[in-house]
This record gives C-alpha cells, structure tokens and sequence, in this order.
C-alpha cells in the first residue's frame, strides 16, 4: 500500500523491483477489491431503497413482485393512511418520551458511577469495578428479571419497567471510564487546591472538558432506546402507552399471521406498503442524524478498544 | 514489610488494592477497625498508610462525596442485575403466581430433570448450537476480511463511503430488520423476484424449516459486518510500517505481508472479540429469532430463548424455564470463561 519510500537506500532500490514483478497481480486485485466492495455496499444499501420503493408503491404492484429500486404506481395514499392513524402518533410519541427519559437517567447513573471508578485513590475501585463487569457475562436471565419487574416491583403498565433495567450498559461505562481515567490531573488538583470539593470538580471541570463523550454517550444510549422493544413488549398491555417500534411488531405479526392461518401465499404481502412506510418513518429520526453523528460512534468504540 | 519509603500515591494502590477490599465491602463492616489479628509493632491503620493504603474509615471521611456517586448505580446493579440472580433459585423451587418471588417450596433439581427428559427440550439446544456456531463460523470472520479489504482501498473518499453505508444497518432496530428481512424473503420480495427472472419457482421461505438458518445468517452478516470492521481497522492503523517494508526485503509479497505482518498484527483485536462472541453463544439474537420465527418453522427457528420465553412468559411455567435459563446462563459464563484462559495460554490475549 505504502509506494512512496521515504529513504532512498537499499529499501527503494528492492521495493522497485518488486514492484515490477507484483504490478500486474496488485493491479488485478485492486480492481476486484474495489468490485467486490462496491457490490457488498450495494447489497447492504439495496434493501433500504427496497423499502423506499414499497413505501410509494401501490398494492398491486407490490404483490405481484413488481417492486425492487423505483415505486410502481407511485402514490401517497399509504404514507396518508399511516400519518392519519392517531395511535401511530401515540406510540411515536411515547417513543420520543421514552428515548429521553431512559437517555437521562442511563447517562446519570453511568457518568456518576465511571467518574467514582476512574480515581486511582477511590479504595475498593477493584471491586465495584467487578460488580459491574461481572453482570456483562452472567444475567439473572429472562424469568427472574420478568419477575422482579412484574412482580415484586410492580411496574406493569409504567413507564419504569422500559427505561431502568437496561439502564447502566457496562461497555459505555468502560469507555466512560477509561475516558476520565485519562483526563489531566493537574486540572482537578489544581481545583481542589482552589478549594473545590468533588461536586465542584465533577460538575464545574470535568463535565464542561467532557462534552464529546457525553455527546457520544448519549447517542449511543438515545438510539438503543430508540430501537428497543421487547421491554416494552414483555411489561405494557396497554395500546396507548408502546413505542411506534411494538406498534410495528404488531403490524408485521398481523400480516404474517394472517398469511399463515389462511395458508394463502398471496396474502403475505398484505399490508407490504403499509409496513414499508411504517419502518420508514421510524428510521427516519436515525437516517437523518446518522450522517452526522456517525464520527461520534465510532470515536465511542474506538475509546472502549483503548482499555481493550 | 519494614519498607519505610513512602509509596508513590499514584501508582501503588490500583493493584494490591483488590485483595484487600472484599474486607469490608460496600457496608460498614470494614468501619469497625481491623477484624483481629493486629500485628504486635504497628495497628492497621498505620501498617496500611505505610503501604500507600487508606482503612475503610479513612477512605470513607476523606472521599464521602466521591462514594456519594456511587450509591444509586450500586443500588440500580442490587436490584437489576443481582436480585435477578438470585431469584434464579425458582430454578429449585416450585413458584406460584402471586406467591414468594423466590419460590414458595424447594423441590431440588426436579425442573432440570423435567427439561433434560423433554425432547423438545433437546431440538431447540441443538437448533441453538447449530445457529451459534454458524454465526461463530461465518459471521465472526467476515469483518476482518472487509476490514482488510477496506485497508487496501487508495481512494478514501471511497473507502469513507463503504463505511458509512456499511455502517447504518447497525443503527437500525431488529424490529425493522426483521420486518426488511420478512419482506425480501416473503413470495414477492426480492429474493423470489430473483429466482423467478432466472426460470426458478418462487420459494415460501419463511414457511419451510430448511431456510431458516441461511435466511438468519444471511440477516446476521447483513447487520453486523460493516460496524464489525471498525475495531479491526483501528487495529490495522496502529501495525508498524516497517514491518511490511522488512517483510519486503525479506521478499514477501503482498499475500505474506498480510499473513504474516497485518493478522498477527490485529490477533490481540480478534482475540478478544471472539472471546465475548463465544460468550453471547448460547444467547444467539434472541430478540431477532423471536420476531422472525413462526409455529411452521419451529423445528429449525426454535432456539432456547425464544423456548423459555414461551413456557415461561406465555404459558407462565416460571420455574421450569427459569431452570432452562440457567443453565443456559451458566453454560455461557463457562465458555466465555474457557475461551479466556484457552486464549491467555496460548495467544496471551485475554479479557481481563
């Protein structure tokens, strides 16, 4: 890959020559690598402009397998139908109140507990780092969980059973935590010899200097709140508190179920538009954002690779 | 022990730190002074300040607001994580609804035997075994081919947009990808659209066993691959490049350079990704599998998340799947725990 040599000795005078003799295979396999690249993206991108199609397509088009990169039949009427169903917007916005509240609370409860971890001087950081590592390879498992949240804590049908038991992720707070580990001491002794106490350096130093991880934090908790469902699905019985994405559970197991009972193979497409434009509508906040907050996320996982 | 230098506050206490603390852990017992056996020339106060170390009491007065930070997340792992375990001894006990969370009478391993003796037990094991170790098998290594790939590319702004694009599946919620995948593998998706032009017969994939495993996969590697590269390309930029330019003297050529400089090169990286994917083996997308799978298609779609959470949630046999759960759990922590040591002995990679 490195063609330019920077010193003109023995090594230039080799990699000439070697050139030579590799010229014709690395020119072959640069074309083939750039091909099969090419393809692998466009497989990855091919089933989101499937789904943009269905969404504009009309039924009958859709069910005869008509459909693949541009509408047929172009028309609005599906987007119409699902904008006009208020429960969509119901669970739209529960989705919305659900990403932020869980958001707030997750980055609370982390950013607190991966700055106590990240002072070297904290006595028993050993172990109340291993408390927290251990629940990432040994869970109570999906029943007792059910049980603690159903039935001992009663939150059934509340907005505390989708936003606290996944509220700490142990790998955002490893990155939290390696991040602040990082963090210059001279600030914060310089603080403290200000005569500012732990809150003070906490809230007034380090939150202010910390703005690109907490950004990263957030997103990285936002869009797995987003995206989440089954919470919601095991504890909420009630229609009008799920999120857009149970609602869109839904509507998928409608369709297949309906496709399955009646054992008709043309009914499975039932509905195709309609959930195309549903999906749409529920990515779209993560599309649009997506361009510009993709540096972030992988600056948060590069960060969690330092540690290892 | 008779050492008088100070030692430096800085680098001592992260390491010999950890035999210490399961002295006292969070509460107060480690407040009530040394639990006997106080040496005869020094308390343990003093023993400890002299190695670089506070008492608990100490600790406690002069960093009060830091411990402060830690009591809710300490709370929130009690109730969340560590209760939850706990009441994994349903497991042993017969529980009733609307009695004791934590059973109401012991009764042994009697739920183990139950799903051992079960033959479906047994098929949806196996279907998880199979599924986990094709994921193992084919999906595990496909990011660092791309990675690779990716690292031979001139062009970045090319390079930039593969990523871009490759990445965004990832962003996406498994509802969605479980809804894109129903659709494309449905009988006028685009998969049935491509064997029809080429004179097939459209195929009912999601209605016939046989499929569902490629179709799984296939969704898998779709979802995955792209953000998959990301560690593996951090790793690629971090390989010396004298190392290629004497693989070059050496006369290797580019084939030899990659096996023999850029793999051990990222090893530490894949060490340590297939260790916590061997961990999450027998937990194979649960959330995934439940929404893709339907009653046609048990016999292959069947894995022991998506079994427990029938028998235990929908027909409320908390302690017989409870039992399932934790074998499941256990048998996880164990290979996650043997691939660790496997890997520290003979790559000298490891988690921890």
């Amino acid at each position: 890959m490195v063609t330019e040599t920077t010193t003109p000795d023995i090594t230039a005078v080799h990699a000439s020559l070697t050139n030579v003799k590799e010229t014709r295979g690395v020119a072959a396999f640069r074309i083939v690598n750039v091909v099969l690249l090419t393809l692998i993206t466009v497989l990855t991108v091919y089933p989101f402009v499937n789904l943009l199609a269905k969404s504009f397509s009309s039924e009958r088009y859709i069910a005869a397998g008509q459909v693949n990169l541009v509408p047929r039949g172009f028309n609005l009427d599906t987007l119409n139908y699902v904008v006009s169903d208020p429960m969509f917007w119901t669970n739209y916005k529960n989705t919305v109140v659900y990403t932020v509240l869980g958001t707030i609370i997750s980055m609370a409860l982390t950013t607190t507990y991966a700055y106590a971890l990240s002072r070297r001087n904290l006595k028993g950081r050993g172990v109340f780092t291993g408390v927290a590592l251990f629940t990432m390879f040994f869970s109570g498992g999906l029943i007792p969980n059910y049980i603690l949240v159903a039935n001992v804590l009663h939150m059934r049908n509340s907005v505390w059973a989708i936003v606290l038991p996944g509220a700490i992720s142990v790998f955002n707070l490893l990155v939290m935590k390696s991040f602040f580990e990082n963090f210059p001491a001279e600030l914060e002794e310089a603080a403290a010899l200000d005569g500012m106490t732990t809150y003070g350096v906490f809230f007034r130093i380090v939150m202010p200097l910390s703005k690109a991880v907490l950004a990263t934090m957030t997103l990285f908790y936002a869009v797995s709140m987003w995206n989440s469902w089954f919470g919601a699905f095991l504890y909420l019985d009630k229609k009008d508190m799920f999120p857009v994405t149970v609602y869109l559970r839904n509507l998928i197991a409608a369709a297949t179920q309906s496709a399955e009972s009646q054992g008709a193979a043309d009914t499975v497409q039932i509905g195709a538009n309609i959930q195309s434009v549903t999906m749409l509508l529920t990515v779209l906040p993560i599309v649009c954002f997506y361009p510009f907050i993709q540096k972030y996320f992988v600056s948060g996982v590069m960060l969690g690779s330092v540690k290892g | 022990m008779s050492l008088q230098e100070p030692v430096s506050v800085t680098s001592g206490p992260d390491v010999p730190d950890v035999p210490l603390a399961p002295a006292g852990v969070p509460g107060g017992a480690g407040l009530g002074g040394p639990p006997g056996g106080a040496p005869p020339r020094t308390s343990r106060e003093q023993r400890l300040r002299m190695q670089g170390k506070t008492s608990w009491r100490v600790a406690l007065r002069r960093d009060w607001r830091l411990y402060s930070f830690l009591v809710l997340p300490l709370v929130f792992l009690l109730v969340f994580k560590y209760v939850p375990m706990l009441g994994n001894v349903i497991a042993f006990r017969k529980f009733r609804p609307g009695g004791n969370p934590f059973g109401d009478e012991w009764v042994g391993f009697h739920y183990f035997e139950q799903f051992i003796h079960n033959q479906q037990f047994w098929t949806v094991f196996w279907n998880t075994v199979i599924l986990g170790g094709l994921s193992l098998v084919i999906v595990f290594p496909l990011p660092i081919v791309l990675a690779l790939m990716l690292n031979e590319l001139r062009s970045r702004r090319f390079k930039k947009l593969v990523q871009t694009l490759t990445y965004l599946p990832h962003f996406m919620s498994i509802v969605i990808v479980a809804g894109i995948v129903l659709q494309l593998t449905s009988l006028d998706g685009s998969v049935n659209q491509v064997i029809t032009a080429v004179g097939g017969d459209a195929i009912p994939f999601m209605q016939q066993p046989g499929w569902f495993r490629s179709i799984y996969i296939s969704s898998e590697a779709w979802q995955t691959v792209g953000w998959g590269t990301i560690l593996y390309l951090a790793a690629l930029t971090t390989i010396d490049q004298q190392l290629y330019e004497a693989a070059k003297i050496d006369g290797a050529n580019r084939w030899k350079q990659t096996w023999h400089v850029t793999l051990p090169g990222i090893r530490p990286t894949m060490m340590v990704l297939l260790i916590l994917n061997i961990g999450s083996f027998m937990a194979v997308g649960f959330e995934k599998v439940l929404l893709l799978q339907n009653p046609l298609i048990y016999s292959t779609a069947d894995v022991i998340s998506t079994y427990l959470y029938r028998v235990g949630i929908q027909s409320a046999q908390f302690s017989y799947a409870a039992a399932i759960g934790l074998f499941e759990s256990i048998i996880g922590l164990v290979l996650v725990l043997s691939a660790n040591f496997a890997s520290r002995r003979m790559v000298g990679a490891s988690l921890w």
